[in-house]
């Protein structure tokens, strides 16, 4: 007991530490690293009808030698059908435009909530939320029912008299987009929350006793003041905007085509494994990009 | 004390570890059982496991390709799976998928129909490893009273309702589906043209896609499980399908009473005939009740449970004596000698056709 209280107290530089890290590391070991490797390592091979369906990367050959058989001619092929850059782009597309629209409308809810009574702040977080309660699924499909042109929106406005033929609003790419600025609209807001209740208010003050307007101070003083809430926001609602597969599968007409379905017409229609497992390491090379400048804006935030 | 205790242990799980193996030999106690959703009736389970006292766990997919990738893994876990007969039970019994049907103990197996169990035997020599579930046609589903209203004198029992321009563009505005799957909606386009419907040539395959390019303006939807609610809901009009989905769609909309009224019509150029099978993984880990399973439901009676319930051909010939006459009258479900001539088949493709038109198919949709 003494002992460990010791060892507490005084740590040698460096022992604690490991087994403090040892855990994320891990983490990250078992549920990215060991995946990617094994994605990364379908996507060298070539399709076969077997079980499972690519040709094995190392065999034995007859005369007892090692073969071992890379194919990078995937990574080419992606380059040979204009299919998969287009995807790629209309993926980042659907992403960005989800990023920009939830950090407008998401800013001033945030700042709302940041600013309100103190009372009043942890119910209505809360109401950012609860949505969360419901299955995702059954909250996208809401939306069909909501949009389709017999729906909420449609008969309302038609009852009203002011529309006399249903609006086109379904199974397009607008509503791909309320989808998806619906489900990540949270992902904005907590982020910009918790930057902005943390900002000091006795700056605006001074700024409005130095004689600024209130946009002059809200652009000088708050707005870079909540750039590292923006920017993580913005990333972690883009990050997995870019894989979105269900709401654009729900929601979208017949030509959406993002990266996911380009992911499940490879891997399920066309049974090729290794192709689809390209599509899925080039998908991740574009996402280290933005990830590595969430991870830089936040060792920065931490520091300052 | 802890090491004795451990040692302890482990003979106790070993004692348990034969002991529950030689129960199994004798009798396994469960079976794991994959099928489409709303597939069954729902007593069948229940009265199996009534009969044998074999625990079932039943769980459901709504597209073969979800099923092939996890059988493509392997060890799934199934020990009974219902894939389509082409191109998926025939590709996956080359594959090495399915253990060949231990006919000795499938007492009720001389039920089946012949004629269906002759077109299977081009896929599965010999019927060793498939036995058939359920069977129904590719074809038109239409409402019929908006039909009516739009065009009297439309053709609604040929191809031309949804690959001529000229009468599908008609039903643009009340919506028109088609399902979204390619080994579906090629060959009657390539009927279509008068080219063969089986055709694996990709110079034909790129001219069905022609024929889907040029009504591509009037579809809605590309889609193979939501256009059973939009028939039933008067959201759509006109819908390329399943047999089996529009009959449910059919007495969805019936049962809502909203004045719905879907029809269920065979094209008269010829259609496409599906037959979902059963088969028993390689892997399976109770296969010995896998064959009590299939035995049981090769019963007549027991099948035509389910035929009445999701108004669909059975496999079972026997089983048509017990289906309720709503259903084994009904046309679009057992059709007439002379229909049945018309209907083709069609056969596996190799890679890089699939390839081909899975990529024609996402061009049709997506124009890029």
């Amino acid at each position: 007991m003494i002992r460990h209280v010791r060892f507490l107290g005084s740590p040698k530089p460096g022992e604690g530490r490991i087994w403090v890290i040892a855990g994320p590391f891990l983490w990250f070991m078992i549920f990215f690293v060991i995946p990617f490797v094994v994605v990364a390592k379908i996507s060298l091979s070539t399709a076969a009808v077997s079980i499972p369906p690519y040709v094995p990367l190392v065999g034995w050959g007859e005369d007892g030698t090692l073969n071992i058989a890379l194919h990078f001619g995937n990574y080419h092929f992606l380059l040979t059908d204009p299919e998969y850059v287009i995807a790629y782009l209309s993926s980042l597309r659907n992403a960005a435009v989800t990023s920009l629209v939830t950090l407008l409308i998401g800013y001033p809810v945030a700042y709302a909530i940041a600013t309100t009574k103190e009372t009043l702040r942890g119910p209505l977080l809360m109401l950012v939320i609860m949505p969360f309660w419901t299955s995702f699924l059954i909250r996208v499909y809401a939306w069909i029912g909501i949009l389709k042109p017999n729906g909420l929106i449609n008969n309302f406005l038609m009852s009203l008299g002011l529309i006399n033929h249903p609006l086109d609003i379904l199974n397009n790419q607008f509503s791909v987009y309320v989808g998806m600025v619906y489900a990540y609209l949270p992902f904005m807001i907590l982020p910009l929350y918790s930057c902005l209740e943390k900002m000091d208010h006795s700056l605006l003050e001074a700024a409005n006793d130095l004689g600024a307007r209130p946009i002059r101070a809200f652009v000088s003083i708050t707005l870079p003041l909540s750039l590292p809430g923006i920017i993580a926001g913005s990333l972690l609602v883009f990050i997995p905007a870019v894989g979105e597969y269900i709401i654009p599968t729900l929601l979208g007409g017949a030509d959406t085509l993002t990266i996911g379905t380009v992911l499940w017409n490879e891997f399920f229609g066309n049974r090729d494994w290794p192709v689809a497992s390209t599509v899925a390491v080039a998908l991740i090379v574009l996402l280290v990009g933005p990830l590595m400048l969430l991870q830089h804006f936040q060792s920065k935030g931490e520091r300052s | 004390m802890a090491k004795k205790y451990f040692r302890r242990a482990t003979v106790i799980a070993f004692a348990l570890a034969v002991f529950v193996g030689t129960g199994a030999q004798a009798q396994q106690s469960s079976l794991n059982i994959y099928n489409w959703n709303d597939y069954i009736a729902p007593e069948t389970i229940p009265n199996f496991e009534k009969a044998t006292g074999i625990k079932v766990t039943y769980d459901v997919y709504d597209a073969n390709e979800t099923l092939e990738a996890k059988l493509s893994a392997g060890g799934s876990g199934y020990d009974i799976v219902v894939p389509t007969l082409v191109p998926f039970a025939a590709r996956q019994i080359q594959a090495g998928f399915y253990q060949p049907l231990n006919k000795a103990k499938l007492t009720n197996i001389g039920h089946l129909d012949k004629s269906l169990l002759a077109r299977m035997a081009a896929y599965d020599k010999d019927n060793s490893y498939l036995i058939p579930w359920m069977t129904g046609l590719v074809g038109i589903a239409y409402n019929v009273d908006k039909i009516k209203q739009i065009m009297p004198d439309a053709p609604v029992d040929s191809l031309r309702m949804l690959f001529d321009p000229e009468i599908v563009s008609k039903f643009k505005d009340c919506g028109v589906s088609m399902i979204d799957s390619p080994t579906e909606v090629f060959p009657p386009a390539l009927k279509m043209i008068g080219l063969n419907p089986d055709s694996q040539n990709i110079a034909d395959l790129q001219k069905a896609a022609d024929v889907h390019f040029k009504v591509r303006p009037y579809i809605r939807r590309y889609d193979s499980s939501e256009y059973i609610n939009a028939l039933a809901n008067g959201d759509i009009c006109v819908a390329w399908g399943y047999s089996s989905d529009i009959q449910i769609a059919k007495h969805r909309a019936m049962e809502a009473g909203k004045g719905v009224n879907i029809a269920f019509a065979i094209p008269k150029e010829g259609a496409q005939r599906y037959i979902d099978t059963l088969a028993v993984p390689k892997d399976a880990p109770h296969a010995e009740a896998a064959w009590k399973f299939l035995d049981f439901i090769m019963q007549p009676e027991e099948i035509a449970k389910t035929s009445n319930k999701i108004y669909v051909q059975s496999g079972n010939a026997d089983a048509r004596q017990f289906v309720t006459p709503d259903v084994a009258n009904d046309p679009g479900i057992f059709p007439s000698a002379e229909v049945e001539q018309t209907i083709y088949s069609i056969s596996p493709s190799t890679p890089d056709v699939d390839r081909a038109r899975t990529r024609f198919w996402t061009r049709v949709k997506t124009g890029h």
